[in-house]
């Protein structure tokens, strides 16, 4: 099992979502969060305050995913969220030690299987 | 009759009534940023605001004269350029002074122009946006107001505008269907939801609007007589039928009232009226209101299937609503209502010469917006980036955010503003080196 945490740029965050879908990946946990990841950062002013933005806004995804899972979540990331430009974020694929499904006990490769679908 | 004379009580409603329909603008303003996204409300509630300076300058340089001094049939002549002539004498057949006169019209002029950004937020250039804006109050309204109000063949043909229903939401409606078209659709359009981000900032601005609208209307009578009491009182009783009407059908068809549907009325109720408010009756307002809503909750709802990106439905609120009302209009007048009489008194006739009126202005309008659109798009180029777009044209085309915390901003203590990023990066000393 592998816990995958994407940064991705927000504006394509229903893009990846999209191809996750298609790829069959399901149950994520996405949340907003600040960052900088070597992109030029903007300048605003506001009357006489000029500023530098360096962290931009960002959208984390983490999905806890079985092996032969892997590979196809972080395509399906990549398809959804490669524009180019720096910025488009990083994919970062962490070991997982133990994964419980609250509502029913299950462990491991069983708690991150999707309902209905056979055990891999 | 004799030769009116100064009045200062109606001088005084129009000064109040200037005043009313400049609120309507920012009123738009927040209209308008409520229906977009986060990323884009600066830069949608600043095509309204900068409708003001830029819209407002021109009215004055040029568009007044080529509206309202004396001209022919198509368009105003150019006695008035730069506000010559234009001082306390009083405008021909009212008791106000011309230069009040010319304010009132120029609030018109700035609001027509900036009805147009809804169809092409979220996507637009803004230097090319208020470019356009400028040429179109000049090639596109003025001589449609000079038609209906300033002495041209429309008025003369008998056509009944009383406060703008063909002049201004007709024009707005049709010249913003085609700039839908012609900047495109957003790139995610079709794909993605584009939901309001803040619905009671929209219902905030309907609800300015409708205030505004008693001195667009009200005000449109130019004295305080029993035709602005008309006038202002129909302008309360038509939205309240189109609200009513529009929350049934919303219940009838979903089970539910929506709050962006009854903003939506408000404004809807308001245009109908616009055209008809000094020629009919309180009862044959409270219908016109009514009826108006059903093409205008139809057209909205079919639009959204399409792949017309006309983003905030200008074209199904004031362009079908314009022409409804301008229709209505030749339906229900009345001479006892300050009116000529229209179809339901017995002259059909009134109905035709409404709606050569509503295709003329369609006709021009669609051939001025599309020749102007052509012409900024070769000059500056109309659509912004695709990398502005997915990140906001807040900070593409503004430099600001509408809602910072603040967090991440470090403060440039240049003493000159840098003028892009780059060059910030390089001269500019930063605080968190110190602090670090």
């Amino acid at each position: 099992m592998k816990l995958i945490v994407a940064v991705i740029r927000p504006e394509c965050l229903n893009g990846v979502l999209e191809s996750l879908y298609r790829a069959e990946v399901r149950g994520l946990t996405v949340s907003k969060v600040q960052g900088h990841g070597g992109e030029v950062e903007h300048v605003e002013n506001y009357r006489g305050t000029t500023v530098k933005v360096d962290l931009q806004q960002k959208v984390r995804l983490e999905i806890g995913v079985s092996e032969p899972f892997v590979q196809r979540t972080i395509d399906a990331i990549v398809a959804g969220a490669r524009t180019g430009d720096v910025g488009d974020g990083k994919i970062f694929v962490l070991p997982v030690e133990k994964v419980v499904r609250i509502r029913t006990g299950e462990e491991d490769v069983a708690a991150v299987t999707p309902v209905g679908e056979a055990k891999a | 009759m004799p030769t009116p004379s100064f009045n200062a009580v109606d001088t005084l409603w129009v000064l109040i009534a200037t005043g009313l329909v400049l609120l309507m603008t920012p009123a738009l303003a927040l209209f308008y940023g409520g229906l977009v996204r986060t990323k884009n409300i600066l830069n949608t509630m600043m095509m309204s605001v900068g409708a003001l300076g830029v819209v407002g300058i021109v009215w004055a340089l040029a568009g007044y004269s080529l509206a309202f001094a004396p001209g022919g049939a198509w368009l105003g002549g150019l006695d008035h350029l730069g506000l010559r002539g234009v001082g306390l004498d009083l405008r021909r057949d009212t008791t106000i002074p011309q230069l009040l006169f010319f304010a009132y019209q120029g609030t018109f002029a700035v609001i027509t122009a900036a009805l147009i950004s809804g169809a092409i937020v979220e996507r637009m250039k803004y230097t090319a946006y208020l470019l356009f804006i400028a040429l179109w109050s000049l090639v596109v309204y003025a001589p449609v107001a000079h038609w209906v109000w300033g002495g041209g063949w429309l008025g003369t043909l008998g056509v009944l505008d009383f406060a703008g229903g063909t002049v201004v939401h007709i024009t707005a409606g049709s010249a913003a269907a085609v700039a839908a078209v012609m900047v495109g659709r957003r790139r995610s359009h079709g794909r993605q939801a584009f939901l309001p981000h803040n619905v009671p900032m929209m219902l905030t601005g309907a609800s300015l609007l409708w205030f505004g609208w008693l001195g667009f209307n009200g005000g449109s009578a130019l004295a305080v007589n029993g035709i602005a009491v008309q006038a202002a009182v129909n302008t309360i009783l038509a939205p309240m039928a189109t609200l009513a009407t529009w929350m049934a059908i919303d219940a009838a068809r979903t089970g539910r009232t929506t709050a962006v549907g009854a903003g939506t009325a408000i404004v809807v109720g308001l245009v109908a009226i616009t055209p008809a408010c000094g020629f009919v009756s309180p009862a044959s307002a409270l219908a016109i209101g009514a009826i108006a809503a059903l093409p205008c909750y139809y057209a909205i709802l079919k639009r959204a299937g399409t792949r017309l990106d006309d983003s905030l439905d200008v074209l199904g609120a004031h362009g079908t609503g314009g022409v409804t009302g301008a229709l209505l209009t030749g339906v229900f007048a009345q001479k006892a209502w300050g009116g000529t009489d229209g179809l339901i008194a017995g002259h059909a006739e009134q109905v035709w010469k409404q709606a050569v009126a509503v295709g003329a202005t369609v006709v021009w309008t669609v051939a001025g917006t599309w020749l102007l659109l052509t012409i900024v798009n070769a000059l500056v180029g109309t659509r912004a980036s695709g990398k502005d777009e997915a990140s906001g044209l807040d900070v593409s085309e503004h430099g600001e955010e509408g809602y910072t915390d603040g967090e991440g901003a470090i403060l440039v203590l240049a003493s000159t503003v840098a003028p892009s990023s780059v060059a910030a990066h390089a001269a500019a000393p930063r605080l968190s080196e110190e602090a670090a």
